[in-house]
């Protein structure tokens, strides 16, 4: 019942929370973007590159899925200032999750762009196509679509991981909620409880959308193999 | 170039290809004029698709040369898109492109590749999927369409490039027994048209009724080749006359 | 510009922040793993009593930040009058949330487990029980590893978020010997290497794990 109380002076926080809040989605369009160009040329080194460049972009791939998050947050926060530069926090967190996106990324292109029949790619070059028109108009449309659910569920997780750039002192919802508890220690639980839902509510309308996407953009016989669903 | 070969639509001259250890095509020689449809049968495994593939390059041979009208495919200069525009390519599983309907599988080659505007390629495109028997299938995904409406498609997808010559690869091989008559009727009328054809069938039939010169191969050379009526009656080498026995028993004689 | 000084006299001290990343990874999985399990069978063989909040669980866990939880438990639970230490609260906060992750790769393996596999079992006499324990988890068990192990080495690198509730781990260790010197990025590179290798060992020994427990014609069909 108390609980109910302090939820309702959590309340008065609200827009302010919501306002915080904002800063994660504009941190949230940053980092996919960066991680949605980067992970795309990152999968087609990978698959369509030479030895070198497909090494190059799996070891790539590999460093940014192995290192943590917070530690990347810190590498792109405190690196620059060690070679005289400065970086804004927000486009330090826009880098280290962005690129760490692009690692998690990478992988999921790379999974949809093999799933194509070696056919396509075969029938557009025999059409006189140069590969790189083949890759833009014939793999990658079709890579996109079949990687929606797997980009839906890196959505998923990189919303909540927008949280950890409170560690690089950007003003976004978890360190607002801590100024507010910092304030008034009581109201700890209703404040993190509301940011929970919140971030429930960030998480669940995105994949909704995205489902909305994924059939909108659907076509028929345009599904990974051994998924289920009906053809036509 | 060589004599008597000047005016040779297509020339390819001692195609070797070698995958690991096993030699697929030994040495193949052979010339189409224009206007000319060819016949390639053989048993399986022989390298009939690797030698289609040969000739555009999607396989590149090991040694030997490719003309087309005089210019050299197999050079290292040439710009090998610019000649795969010219040179059609019917695949034996269609390959349609899965995410664009029909009408767009047959215009993408002619506005991505030839530069031609939007509204004529669309022109094209719906011309040349009437000309395969398409009329009203312009919207249709890949995935809606039987197997043969699909190889027709394929087909019209071709023939919007405006080809010199169409490689055919088993068109007919995926299609149900009672698909395959209406791509045949399609390739027929392409032959009378006067569109130069290589074809890799087993359809004895349509060899038989279409074929200028039929090519016989096994285990990656050319056995015999020669006009249908001499292969069929006269074979001069035993393995043609095992083969065609063979081969008439087991698909039987339909006719396209 | 300045080079790259590390002083190497600080490696003890991350060897020690390190073994409590491992201690705090090595609990929360653990803890994680039970939990998990006990959901799985919840959503898979509970009633609608039991599938529901369960569900509910999984949902939460699975939508809301980590850190969210984190604090949830370690700012937030005093509130009620239960305070834990800085360890338990970290263990206890990513133990919650990996159960709810590992719950559904367990849902998904238990019903890849081919469904005359429960009917043999109990044909031979097995109650439900004896049939889940000796029959669809063992088998379960081999088709969830891959999956398992992502999970596993995922928490290892989400363990650094205990940093933040001031416990030295190896990021936290990490933090507080850069704050002290101000020379953050020698530091974090330091670290960033120790997790690199850290997760390598990982996944290396995961992979030798997953060799030795194979069972020839179980898979997981279309399950990675
Ligand atoms: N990309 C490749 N890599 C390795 N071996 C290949 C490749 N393509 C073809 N081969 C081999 O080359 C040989 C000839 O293949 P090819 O497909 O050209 O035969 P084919 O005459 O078209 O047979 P079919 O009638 O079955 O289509 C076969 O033994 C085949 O296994
Ligand atoms: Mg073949």
């Amino acid at each position: 019942m108390e609980f109910f109380l302090k939820l309702g002076q959590v309340g008065q926080h609200l827009p302010m929370l919501m306002r915080a809040s904002v800063v994660n989605l504009e941190l949230l369009g940053a980092l996919l973007v960066i991680g949605f160009l980067i992970g795309t040329l990152v999968a087609l080194l990978q698959v369509y590159g030479g030895r070198v460049l497909s090494t190059g972009a799996s070891v790539y791939e590999w460093v940014f899925r192995s290192i943590p998050a917070l530690v990347l947050l810190f590498l792109f926060y405190y690196g620059p200032s060690h070679f005289g530069l400065d970086i804004q926090s927000f486009l330090a967190a826009s880098l280290a999750l962005g690129f760490r996106s692009s690692a998690y990324q990478s992988q999921i292109f790379r999974g949809a762009i093999q799933a194509i029949p070696s056919g396509q790619m075969m029938a557009a070059r025999a059409l006189g196509m140069s590969k790189l028109s083949a890759i833009r108009h014939v793999i990658l449309p079709q890579a996109f679509r079949l990687a929606i659910p797997g980009w839906s569920n890196e959505y998923s997780s990189v919303v909540k991981d927008t949280t950890l750039a409170y560690a690089v002192t950007l003003n976004e919802i978890m360190r607002y909620a801590k100024t507010i508890m910092d304030r008034q220690y009581d109201l700890a639980m209703a404040t993190f409880i509301v940011v929970a839902l919140v971030f429930l509510v960030f998480t669940y309308s995105g994949n909704a959308l995205l489902g909305l996407v994924e059939r909108r953009f659907r076509i028929p016989g345009l599904q990974m193999p051994g998924a289920t669903g009906a053809v036509l | 170039m060589r004599e008597g070969t000047m005016d040779a639509l297509l020339l390819v001259e001692d195609i070797h290809k070698r995958y690991g250890k096993e030699e697929v095509l030994k040495g193949v020689s052979f010339q189409l004029q224009k206007g000319e449809t060819k016949v390639i049968i053989g048993p399986s495994g022989t390298g009939k698709s690797t030698l289609l593939r040969c000739i555009n390059r999607l396989t590149e041979p090991d040694r030997g040369r490719v003309w087309l009208e005089g210019v050299e495919v197999t050079s290292r200069k040439v710009d090998i898109n610019r000649i795969r525009a010219q040179i059609g390519f019917v695949f034996q599983d269609f390959n349609l492109f899965t995410h664009l309907a029909a009408l767009d599988n047959v215009r993408l080659g002619p506005m991505r590749v030839l530069g031609m505007r939007r509204d004529q390629a669309t022109k094209l495109a719906r011309e040349e999927l009437a000309r395969v028997g398409l009329a009203g299938k312009e919207d249709a995904f890949p995935a809606q369409l039987s197997g043969g409406q699909q190889q027709r498609v394929s087909i019209a997808r071709a023939l919007a490039m405006n080809p010199k010559l169409i490689l055919f690869d088993e068109p007919t091989s995926a299609l149900d027994p009672e698909l395959i008559g209406e791509v045949l009727e399609v390739m027929i009328q392409l032959a009378k048209d006067g569109m130069t054809m290589i074809v890799v069938t087993h359809e004895m039939g349509f060899a038989r009724s279409v074929a200028d010169e039929i090519i016989f191969m096994e285990k990656g050379v050319i056995v015999e080749q020669g006009p249908p009526a001499q292969l069929f009656s006269a074979p001069r080498h035993p393995r043609t006359a095992e083969f065609l026995s063979k081969i008439t028993e087991l698909y039987g004689e339909t006719e396209g | 510009m300045s080079g790259f000084y590390f002083e190497w006299s600080f490696l003890p001290k991350l060897a020690q922040g390190l073994l409590l990343t491992v201690e705090i990874t090595g609990a929360c999985i653990a803890f994680g793993f039970v939990l998990g399990v006990l959901l799985a069978l919840g959503r898979v063989y509970g009633g609608r009593l039991i599938s529901i909040p369960c569900g509910i669980y999984i949902h939460f866990f699975r939508g809301t930040p980590l850190l969210t939880q984190l604090f949830i438990v370690y700012f937030g639970l005093p509130n009620w009058g239960i305070q834990l230490s800085a360890f338990l609260s970290g263990v206890l906060a990513l133990g919650l949330n990996t159960a709810a992750y590992q719950a559904e790769y367990f849902r998904g393996a238990i019903q890849a487990v081919k469904r005359g596999q429960m009917m043999a079992a109990r044909s031979l006499g097995m109650s439900r029980i004896q049939a889940i324990r000796s029959v669809i988890l063992p088998q379960a068990f081999r088709i969830v590893i891959p999956s398992w192990s992502n999970e596993l080495i995922l928490m290892l690198k989400y363990s650094s978020i205990v940093y933040s509730i001031a416990l030295l781990d190896l990021m936290g260790m990490g933090k507080r010997i850069a704050a002290r010197n101000f020379n953050y990025f020698e530091v974090f590179v330091v670290v960033a290497l120790f997790y690199l290798v850290l997760v390598l060992a990982l996944s290396q020994s995961l992979r030798w794990l997953e060799r030795r427990v194979r069972v020839p014609g179980l898979g997981a069909p279309g399950l990675r």
